[in-house]
């Protein structure tokens, strides 16, 4: 074991930090015109799209310095590196797998741009987390597809462009080859034909929404991938697992405000950081980032060596799920009813933020697969447990 | 960057699981642990052969010179196994030895420890509680005629089986280890199993008992601390392999138990329950494996790190052992069946240098500190 980083490795680390001393000022000290500048220098330093290669127009950072560069933003509560997250995530690298020349030029400057929003289209209203069995169809008319149906709980569609859906083509009704048939399409959200209707979450934000597609006409040219093998499409890009980094320093960072919260509250009178079973449960998420933390770096170590990951990082995700459920509801149940305002209600604690958090959980805990999923992947794949 | 294990460390690895499954299978074990030592004195002959005593002694003390993380490797494997005997006090008892004790009594003494020639163990709390300094009070009593012990270390680990001790007392404001020979005919033992029989503890009772041709070393509060948070990790790493064998045990019932017509495994009452208990083993497998590299490695991370992995370990192995137990359904009720070994190490494991209150607590305290809240 050894958590030493090579000279190159200290001196990309060097390069981030001399970076962000120059182009970071403190949060109060940010104009109007700073996120413009900060998008136009990292875009500069081609530090969006790290990870791509360096031919499409991405950083072609290696494994340890996506891990450096992640690290050093988070520490700094940097903003995000571009702003195009479902294309520089998913969609992107989708392309870069998938795409044709055309698409690549078409479509991957503009991600890196952060010019418009991408959205995924994979659930349907009967078609959760059997995603293999959706329904939303296209029909070859001439050299257009023309689809009929919809997508359900479509993240950021309401302030997006372009979406990259998967429809079937082939194989309607059938439940043994339900994988065949599915072919994974670019749309432009303009083309008509399409409404997108908002729906508001629980905790009163529109930022997701169900999309209708009647007669929608897309060009053949805008197929990702050959036709009715959309599903290893899909499956490829949710295999191009993000590192937990990120997350752990988001997490770390809630835990401390969690922590201040807790030691600044009065419960009875006293401190409520004083509970013995508040402290107990604090540790207890504490073990349970860093444990995130660490797997991670097992994990990395893997990667570095060539191994490719399977369905470990199930483990994290799960840790995930539960700490974004659990810390907030834990806040809110020590606030007792303060806990319960919101923004602008009177005697709402730091603003609502814990009320709020307590209620947006959902986005990250259900999207890109629910709990029992995670578990049910564990035991299938790993423990070798049999299917449902 | 490598949070991993060497060749070398993967080659111990198999040596351990090798010698193990050949010498000291479920059944070996049931056998040794029935026994009134406790141990197999020809397995501990074979284990010092193999360098396995000494592995973090250095070679010019006659032992193998390496470090904790190789050391996990051994303790894995040996709680894969239950294996028993006193390879952990024996461990911490090295430890101690090697963080304070002075050059002549390492000379003297760490030799013979490798070669399998004696073994020793802890005795430092006086009172059954968290491991910290607060539950030692032994005070020495020091006059003209020498410098005198009254009183007793209970919940001593293989105290039977131990050839010296390094009792912790109190002199005017500090403490101290002094070093205790078995054969001193004024030291009482008194020796007796756990519920898990693979684990054997017993008590020191000195009736004022003249220490003052024993070595004694005077220890700092994060010396005696550093002593307690190695402890965690050794016992934490040998959870890991223990609760490990609970999961392939549980998953390989699961898989062959057939019930409503099909493996009970398909269930997801019982499918998430496994997968639960691998995440949990996954994490503080990780944890672990940090806190015994900051052993040699970082020492200012290790009390932090230790009692992440061993509040988490103490946690996450007791539930398993429980549940383990639940989803075999009767069977893993009965003396017969190998599931109960592994629940009471559970419990033993669990009870050993600190629960997981403790460290939790011990996490929070740090952290209020380093926030300055």
């Amino acid at each position: 074991m050894d958590f030493e980083y090579t000279q190159s490795e200290q001196n990309f680390r060097s390069e981030v930090r001399q970076f962000l001393d120059e182009n970071l000022p403190a949060a109060t000290d940010r104009g109007p015109d700073f996120m413009e500048h900060w998008l136009k220098k990292v875009r500069e330093k081609r530090w969006v799209g790290f990870s791509w290669p360096k031919s499409v127009g991405g950083g072609g950072g290696n494994i340890m310095e996506q891990v450096i560069l992640k690290e050093e933003m988070s520490a700094r509560k940097a903003p995000p590196l571009g702003t195009c997250m479902m294309g520089l995530a998913w969609v992107g690298p989708g392309i870069i797998q998938y795409g044709t020349e055309e698409q690549k030029q078409r479509f991957l400057p503009d991600i890196l741009d952060s010019k418009y929003h991408w959205c995924t289209g994979y659930s349907e209203p009967n078609v959760g987390s059997d995603l293999a069995a959706l329904q939303c169809k296209a029909t070859r008319d001439g050299d257009e597809y023309v689809i009929n149906g919809t997508k359900i709980w479509t993240s950021l569609a309401p302030f997006a462009s372009w979406i990259s859906m998967l429809v079937r083509t082939d194989n309607f009704g059938e439940t043994d080859n339900k994988h065949d048939g599915i072919t994974a399409l670019l749309v432009d959200l303009s083309t008509q034909g399409i409404e997108i209707k908002p729906i508001e979450n629980m905790a009163g934000g529109k930022v997701f929404a169900q999309i209708f597609f009647d007669n929608v006409r897309v060009p053949i040219k805008n197929r990702l991938g050959e036709e009715g093998h959309g599903w290893a499409v899909t499956i490829s890009s949710l295999a191009n697992e993000r590192s937990s980094i990120g997350e752990v320093a988001g997490l770390y960072t809630k835990l401390e405000k969690l922590t201040e919260l807790l030691a600044t509250s009065q419960w009875n009178g006293q401190a409520a950081i004083t509970d013995k079973k508040i402290r107990r449960t604090l540790g207890r998420f504490e073990a349970k980032i860093e444990a995130m933390r660490l797997n991670g770096l097992r994990y990395l170590t893997k990667q570095i060596k060539g191994d490719p990951l399977s369905s470990e990082t199930s483990v994290n995700k799960l840790h995930r799920a539960e700490l974004e459920v659990e810390m907030g509801d834990f806040a809110v149940e020590k606030l007792g009813e303060a806990g319960l305002q919101l923004r602008n209600q009177e005697d709402a604690v730091r603003s609502g933020y814990w009320a709020a958090d307590s209620l947006n959980w959902p986005t990250v805990v259900i999207g890109g697969g629910t709990p029992n999923i995670q578990k049910n992947i564990i035991a299938e794949r790993i423990l070798g447990l049999p299917k449902d | 960057m490598n949070f991993g294990f060497t060749q070398e460390q993967e080659l111990l690895r198999d040596q351990v699981r090798r010698f193990l499954d050949d010498n000291c299978a479920l059944p070996d074990v049931r056998r040794i642990m029935q026994s009134a030592q406790g141990y197999e004195q020809e397995h501990w002959q074979q284990i010092a052969g193999l360098g396995w005593l000494g592995l973090i002694i250095s070679e010019s003390d006659g032992g193998v010179g390496l470090n904790w993380v190789d050391l996990v490797v051994v303790l894995e494997e040996m709680g894969r196994s239950l294996y028993p005997g006193p390879y952990l006090s024996t461990l911490c008892f090295t430890a101690a030895l090697i963080d304070i004790a002075d050059s002549d009594t390492q000379k003297a003494l760490l030799p013979r420890i490798a070669d399998g020639k004696i073994k020793g163990s802890l005795a430092l709390l006086d009172r059954p509680g968290d491991p910290h300094v607060g539950n030692i009070f032994l005070e020495a009593n020091t006059t003209g005629e020498g410098v005198f012990l009254s009183g007793c270390k209970p919940f001593v680990h293989d105290c039977g089986s131990a050839d010296y001790f390094l009792v912790a007392y109190r002199q005017a404001q500090d403490f101290y280890l002094a070093l205790l020979d078995v054969n001193d005919p004024n030291l009482e033992r008194s020796h007796s199993a756990t519920m898990d029989l693979t684990k054997r503890t017993g008590k020191l009772t000195f009736d004022n008992l003249d220490i003052s041709n024993a070595p004694r070393f005077k220890v700092s509060e994060p010396q005696i601390n550093r002593l307690f948070d190695i402890g965690a990790v050794g016992v934490a790493a040998e959870m890991i392999g223990a609760a490990e064998t609970v999961l392939a045990i549980t998953t390989t019932y699961a898989q062959d138990r057939i019930q409503f017509g099909h493996a009970i495994g398909k269930y997801q009452g019982v499918k998430h329950r496994l997968a639960e208990m691998y995440v949990d083993i996954e994490s503080f497998k990780s944890l672990v494996y940090y806190a015994a590299w900051t052993i040699t490695d970082s020492a200012e991370e290790l009390s932090r790190s230790a009692s992440l992995a061993k509040a988490f370990a103490s946690d996450a192995f007791a539930a398993i052992g429980i549940d383990a137990v639940q989803l075999h359904g009767a069977i893993g009720f009965t003396q017969e069946y190998d599931i109960q070994l592994y629940l009471k190490r559970s419990k033993w494991s669990r009870a050993s240098f600190g629960n997981a209150d403790f460290h939790y607590e011990k996490i929070i305290e740090q952290k209020q500190s380093s926030q300055g809240i």
